[in-house]
């Protein structure tokens, strides 16, 4: 992958090509992987007669059930039972998971989000202003016409200018991490993922 | 009224009462949830992965040396054999090997590169601008030492990491102001598609709360703490 | 007999289904009863609109649809005024998927724009869908060594040499533009990073809130990394207001206003208990 980026030569690519193909293939097998876990997790639940039980049942149908009809059956018509199912039950369940978040985000927000320190306060500030600058009825109070751009223009400035510089701090090291723990698995120094580390 | 539209909203309202409390309706329904999922997810990647790529260019296009890559996937499943589990590791180097060269090319010249280069900004002329300049400079400078463990934060590193500290913590203010427009927003669509069938919403609203009241005076749920 | 506590210390430790019910108010009665708010469009969505603007008529666009029902309520209507705006100016559209939850989102919005039937635009020949590949960003970079290689069958399973505008692409550098509508990993940074950075596409992204403060950085770096940015609902709704297509995002926006001031005022009364309770112990 790195050779490629360096030789731009058209037997080279080819080869990366293939590897690349490779690559898809054994990262998708992956999620059978995924699946075989999952499915001796639950039954050996349902084995042991556990007072989750039931609901391993319905996991294990469930998995089952979709993924013979996406496999053997129309995977991709509207009218297929497996965009049904989709539509019906995948659709609402992913969406519905993620909207509890704001009801827990607002028993935070009274509960937890204390101006204990200096950072915190600046924490906070910059929240309620950003919060504000990106609502119209942030606008509304204080439009953007108005000095320093009112708070679209003060939640701008934010973005632009110190929220910029923490985020690039944070890029910046992160790239250099990524970097170093890139060339230690390539150069075989690191092989935790292999697990043991041995 | 579509047996579709029962089925989500029951589904949705079944989530959503786990703002009461932990309760088996809310377990149903996220046990459904992981099962539909990976289903539908392992499907799709037969279906668009490796049926096209794999079964179809080695069949019908004839890419015969693909089935190496087959043989390297099936490996994986060795470690449910104890004698030869050593062997699945070689699909997972193999993976993480691709990942590992691509990230060191992506994070060098995609992030490092380019944001060093993008912070070699005029400070001295254009007024307010030359002053955001600065501040950025500034900033990052601070910031990045902040990231700096090799010595003790004390005296003049002391002072600029604290700096630094400052400016991480108001972009942590702005990615909280973001993260909760983002997950109210979630909050909106899932009440607005609710209320495309008001009356099946509350018919559901009505059922979910008699069956949780009855399942609470029953004792369920008596273990949990509420606050 | 114990004292009865105070209402506002009653108030601090309120049950917290209560807070649970303030927000679904602060939502609710805003979608019933909608109040007209001024919407300013922001200079990064701004920026996105006239990149997709200044495109030729005719030119190739390739879209990356890389999100899930979780973040749809956010992405889903600015993909909508996205495609109206791509398929009025006539400019010819590749939609790739790296999410696996991604291909019916699309069809969905596709159907809803009318593409065929309000822009009679014609499969195969103005846009592909060439459905979901997985890999992430071994997908990204085995379409900068060829993009039928790497898809060598659409969604429905026809086969790419077999679509007349597919004749026309085979790498990014047979792309006016990448846009990236995306919820999280894979998305918006890992195409900057392995897409933009390297074959020096001009990209534009749409992301969720949460990722729009960490992407600013690729929006502000010299030479632009991403053209514009939309981030959020917000975002979406300044898009739509641009488009000329009031939809689901602009409607939104005094649900989110009402329930932005409720968590504020949440946040406030915390901090003056928090200020009360310090001087009464300091006292």
């Amino acid at each position: 992958m790195i050779g490629d980026f360096f030789i731009p030569h058209a037997a080279f690519s080819r080869v990366v090509q293939e590897i690349q193909q490779w690559g898809l293939i054994v990262v998708s097998f992956t999620y059978l992987l995924g699946v075989v876990n999952i499915l001796q997790v639950h039954s050996a639940k349902v084995q042991r007669r556990s007072p989750e039980a039931p609901y391993s049942i319905v996991l294990v149908v469930s998995l089952l059930g979709m993924a013979c009809l996406g496999i053997f059956h129309d995977h991709k018509s509207a009218d297929s039972p497996f965009i049904w199912l989709y539509n019906t039950v995948y659709d609402p369940l992913s969406a519905t998971m993620f909207a509890l978040l704001a009801f827990f985000i607002t028993s935070a927000a009274y509960r937890a989000f204390r101006a204990r320190s200096t950072e915190a306060v600046l924490l906070l500030s910059a929240a309620i202003l950003v919060m504000l600058g990106q609502v119209p009825v942030g606008a509304a109070i204080w439009g953007p016409d108005s000095f320093l751009g009112g708070f679209p223009g003060v939640k701008d400035w934010i973005m632009d200018v110190p929220n910029l510089a923490g985020k690039r701090a944070v890029l910046m090291g992160a790239a250099l991490g990524a970097i170093s723990t890139g060339l230690r698995i390539i150069l075989g120094l690191e092989r935790a993922h292999l697990g043991g580390g041995n | 009224m579509d047996v579709q539209v029962w089925i989500s909203y029951a589904l949705t309202l079944f989530i959503l009462s786990f703002l009461y409390k932990d309760n088996p309706l809310y377990k149903l329904a996220e046990h459904l949830f992981v099962g539909i999922s990976a289903g539908y997810y392992i499907a799709l990647a037969y279906q668009e992965t490796i049926r096209p790529n794999l079964w179809e260019a080695v069949v019908t296009d004839g890419h015969y040396w693909r089935i190496g890559a087959f043989l390297l996937s099936i490996l994986m499943f060795t470690r449910y054999a104890p004698k030869v589990a050593w062997l699945s590791r070689w699909p997972l180097a193999f993976v993480v090997g691709m990942y590992a060269g691509i990230n060191v090319i992506a994070f060098g010249s995609g992030d490092l590169i380019i944001q060093l280069q993008s912070t070699m900004l005029d400070f001295l002329h254009g007024g307010m601008g030359a002053i955001s300049n600065l501040l950025l400079i500034v900033g990052l400078a601070s910031s990045l030492l902040y990231f700096y463990f090799s010595r003790e934060h004390t005296g003049a590193l002391g002072v600029v990491s604290r700096i630094g500290v400052w400016f991480l913590m108001v972009s942590f203010g702005a990615s909280f102001g973001y993260t909760v427009m983002s997950r109210i927003s979630l909050a909106i669509g899932r009440t607005r598609d609710l209320m495309l069938h008001p009356l099946v919403t509350a018919a559901l609203i009505v059922a979910v709360t008699v069956g949780l009241f009855v399942w609470s005076r029953r004792g369920g749920g008596a273990d949990q703490e509420i606050t | 007999m114990p004292e009865k506590p105070s209402l506002l210390k009653r108030l601090e430790f309120i049950d917290r289904r209560w807070l649970f019910l303030a927000l679904a108010g602060s939502i609710v009665l805003p979608l019933l009863f909608p109040i007209p708010l001024p919407l300013y469009v922001s200079p990064m969505v701004q920026d996105l609109y006239d990149a997709v603007e200044a495109l030729p008529e005719g030119a190739i666009v390739l879209l990356s649809a890389d999100y899930d029902p979780s973040g749809k309520p956010e992405l889903e209507p600015f993909h909508v005024a996205l495609t109206h705006h791509l398929f009025r100016k006539n400019l010819r559209v590749v939609i790739v998927s790296l999410w696996p939850a991604a291909p019916p989102l699309t069809e969905i919005v596709m159907d809803r724009v009318g593409v065929e039937t309000t822009y009679g635009k014609v499969y195969g020949v103005d846009y592909v869908n060439l459905g979901f590949k997985e890999g992430r960003q071994i997908v990204m970079k085995s379409m900068g060594s060829s993009i039928r290689n790497t898809f060598p069958t659409d969604r429905q399973g026809t086969l790419v040499t077999d679509l007349p505008l597919m004749e026309e692409v085979d790498s990014y550098d047979d792309v006016a533009m990448l846009i990236n509508i995306s919820a999280g990993s894979p998305g918006v940074k890992e195409y900057v990073q392995v897409v933009q950075s390297r074959w020096a596409v001009p990209m534009v992204g749409a992301c969720t809130a949460v990722s729009g403060p960490d992407y600013v950085p690729y929006y502000k770096a010299v030479p632009q990394q991403l053209l514009g940015l939309s981030a959020g609902m917000k975002g979406a709704a300044e898009y739509e207001k641009l488009v000329g297509r009031p939809g689901e995002a602009m409607s939104g926006m005094a649900a989110q206003s009402a329930s932005h001031l409720l968590l504020i005022a949440f946040i406030v009364f915390g901090n003056v208990m928090l200020y009360l309770s310090r001087r009464k112990g300091g006292a």
